[in-house]
């Protein structure tokens, strides 16, 4: 069963599919661990009445409340944003909205841009085939021409814009600010064997009409039958290493809890930007006391998560509610850097349609428009589907205090040490969230919204997880090269949103993926001379 | 480990409670969170949430000075009002708790004018809107920031 492979990658989830699926054409032996199961699409929420409660229980976005076998507990309470994902065949892009954006041109530069944080070592037209590639995989709908972008295709008609999107749409119009359809990878036709949206309305704890481009039914449908083989429930321990230095297998637990070894060539690690300064941490030995591939002091180090705030209010005329996709337009008016403003860099604004009318209820009460008693029933019936909400995607420079290292104390069900998190959001963030704010209760009000509060930031919002083993020229600065090899590992890859040297301001998933296409076929060109 | 079967005291005042937050309408024909079925609803949805629910519980009978639900409709309601006034983490779980089960029961969807279904297969419909809106941003020249 443990026979050498050439090619072992650890986890499955956007980047690990990917890049599973670019190296099948080379015929290597091609082995992916897995900590998770694969899904079904009958299991998932929207398929009970209970859908709501679910995103509290065995569907919630945070491991630590979810608690599932294949989950690893986290200790983010010195963070105010709190790390979610999923972890299953597909990893986090079971459970995430599909909001697809690609990071801007500007983003790859803004050393160069603004005199903040690194440049990166690739830039946007490196990766604008890959971006391509990765889009017809995924399936991207949307549509073409936005102003705010580079001109790309899209593979499907966008989503509708519905009572929520025009709403917004002519507000901002009224504004003159810019909006346009958000591009998704939500199928909005038939596509590659998926089913259209039916506007389920509940996208994030997974899509039971498998609309939703998880890369369970995108990428490893394709990668399995070209050869790749997917070992699932079988979570890593450590890498190990030689005499020579180079990684020669990993120490995982399979489904049985039964510790085995699995010698490999290559190793590619794509378990996203805590999962893997995580792993790396936990990988010690004689000659990396301090964390594989981490002679920079850098793993782990200079966490970004985009802190996410969130404002939202109620108008008179009745909305889509908890009807349709929560993903409808988007704004990136305030993107690109401005100096008449007192922050660099920017923020991408997300209009959402409604929730489930029960989750409405959860959140009115909490916010405290819906009374107990007597009046609970005529101040539901006021807001319920009367909800419009501008989520801010706000750009977090790279600090190095922001950071994965291990708990000392916390460990999962193998006794494996668990991530710990420390983040504060940083000067910059913060007066640009101050601006993003202003700006989203001017939109507010000029639609007529009352009820207008903001949640900032909003806690479980912490689904992108970037920076914590950035790409870089200089070893000293960076623990992976401009094509994701570690500086110094010569046979150890990071594919994942580790890489990212700054974030920009949008959903990462896009990017993250078309940087682990790039490195697949970086590796393919270089396979003559991969170790040198 | 947590015993996720609460006592007989803690159900009368999580009963009690639980239609105080919601309770029937005669205006909208919609029954309390009290209800029979929303209730035995209730008490198998607790589940990973019982801890916090029971230490709700317990601060709702500090307050009371012994059984909530034995205390008269005017004290009732002022204990209620200054446990929700207090707040905190267990008393918003137990709300949720409540919310969640009320606004999935089939006579609440309905009143609502909704349909008592889960989304899936059924789906719902979500009109184009309107596009022509676009026309203005269309026009619009590209502003992304171009890089050297």
């Amino acid at each position: 069963m443990n026979d050498k492979v050439d090619v072992l990658i650890i986890g499955s989830g956007a980047s690990g599919a990917a890049v599973a699926w670019s190296l099948a054409d080379t015929k290597m032996r091609i082995l992916c661990l897995e900590q998770g199961d694969w899904m079904k699409q009958s299991d998932f929420p929207s398929n009970g009445t209970d859908y709501a409660a679910q995103l509290f229980r065995d569907y919630a976005t945070s491991p630590n409340i979810r608690r599932r076998p294949s989950d690893y507990p986290i200790n983010d309470d010195a963070s105010p944003i709190k790390v979610v994902n999923f972890n299953a065949v597909g990893g986090s892009t079971v459970m995430y909205t599909a909001h697809y954006p690609r990071l801007h041109p500007s983003d790859f530069k803004v050393r160069s841009l603004d005199g903040v944080a690194d440049d990166w070592p690739i830039d946007y037209r490196v990766l604008e085939p890959f971006f391509t590639e990765n889009d017809r995989m995924m399936g991207t709908s949307g549509l073409a021409g936005d102003p705010a972008y580079p001109a790309h295709a899209l593979m499907m008609p966008p989503l509708p814009l519905g009572r929520t999107g025009t709403k917004i749409a002519r507000t901002m119009n009224t504004l003159g600010w810019h909006w346009w359809p958000s591009d998704t990878v939500l199928a909005t036709t038939e596509y590659e064997g998926r089913a259209p949206c039916i506007n389920l309305g509940h996208c994030t704890p997974a899509c039971a009409q498998g609309a939703k481009a998880s890369t369970d039914i995108t990428y490893w449908p394709n990668a399995i039958r070209a050869g790749v083989e997917l070992r699932t429930n079988c979570r890593v321990r450590e890498i190990t290493v030689g005499a020579d230095g180079m990684a020669n297998g990993v120490v995982y637990y399979d489904a049985n809890d039964v510790e085995q070894f699995q010698a490999a060539e290559v190793v590619i690690v794509a378990c996203n930007g805590v999962g893997t300064p995580r792993l790396l941490l936990n990988s010690v030995s004689g000659k990396f006391p301090n964390g594989l591939a981490n002679s920079s002091g850098l793993v782990g180090k200079n966490l970004m998560f985009h802190p996410w705030t969130q404002i939202y209010g109620y108008v008179d005329e009745p909305m889509d509610g908890h009807r349709g996709p929560p993903l409808c337009i988007w704004s990136q008016e305030f993107y690109e850097t401005d100096p008449s403003r007192d922050f660099v860099r920017g923020f991408n604004l997300q209009f959402n349609r409604g929730m489930p009318v029960a989750t409405e209820a959860v959140n009115t009460e909490a916010a405290g428009l819906v009374p107990w008693g007597d009046g609970h029933h005529d101040a539901f019936r006021a807001l319920v589907g009367h909800r419009l909400t501008v989520g801010v995607c706000s750009e977090d420079l790279p600090e190095e205090h922001n950071r994965v290292t291990l708990d000392p104390v916390l460990k999962d069900r193998h006794g494996i040490p668990a991530p710990k998190i420390e983040y504060t959001i940083g000067d910059n963030t913060n007066r640009m969230l101050d601006f993003a704010v202003a700006r989203a209760r001017d939109i507010m009000q000029a639609a007529g919204a009352r009820h207008v509060d903001v949640v900032r930031p909003l806690p479980l919002s912490g689904w992108h997880l970037l920076g914590t083993a950035r790409m870089g020229n200089d070893p000293e600065r960076s623990v992976v090269n401009g094509w994701g090899r570690s500086h110094d590992v010569k046979n150890l890859f990071i594919v994942d949103g580790s890489v990212f040297v700054t974030g920009g301001g949008v959903n990462p998933t896009s990017t993250i993926q078309a940087v682990a296409l790039y490195i697949a076929d970086q590796i393919k060109q270089r396979l003559a001379t991969l170790f040198d | 480990m947590t015993d996720e079967t609460l006592t007989a005291t803690e159900i009368a005042d999580l009963r009690c409670l639980a239609g105080m937050i919601v309770p029937a309408s005669a205006k909208y024909n919609v029954p309390g969170a009290d209800d029979d079925a929303i209730f035995a609803d209730l008490l198998n949805s607790i589940e990973r949430d019982t801890d916090h629910v029971r230490a709700a519980l317990a601060a709702l009978r500090e307050r009371a000075g012994g059984s909530f639900a034995d205390l008269d409709v005017g004290r009732r309601g002022e204990v209620a009002a200054g446990l929700r006034a207090e707040g905190g983490v267990p008393l918003a779980v137990l709300t949720r708790n409540v919310l969640l089960c009320y606004y999935r029961d089939a006579r609440v969807l309905r009143s609502l004018g909704l349909e008592a279904r889960p989304p899936f297969p059924g789906g719902h419909v979500v009109d184009q809107g309107d596009w022509s809106l676009l026309d203005q941003v269309r026009t619009r020249p590209p502003f992304w920031r171009a890089v050297p």
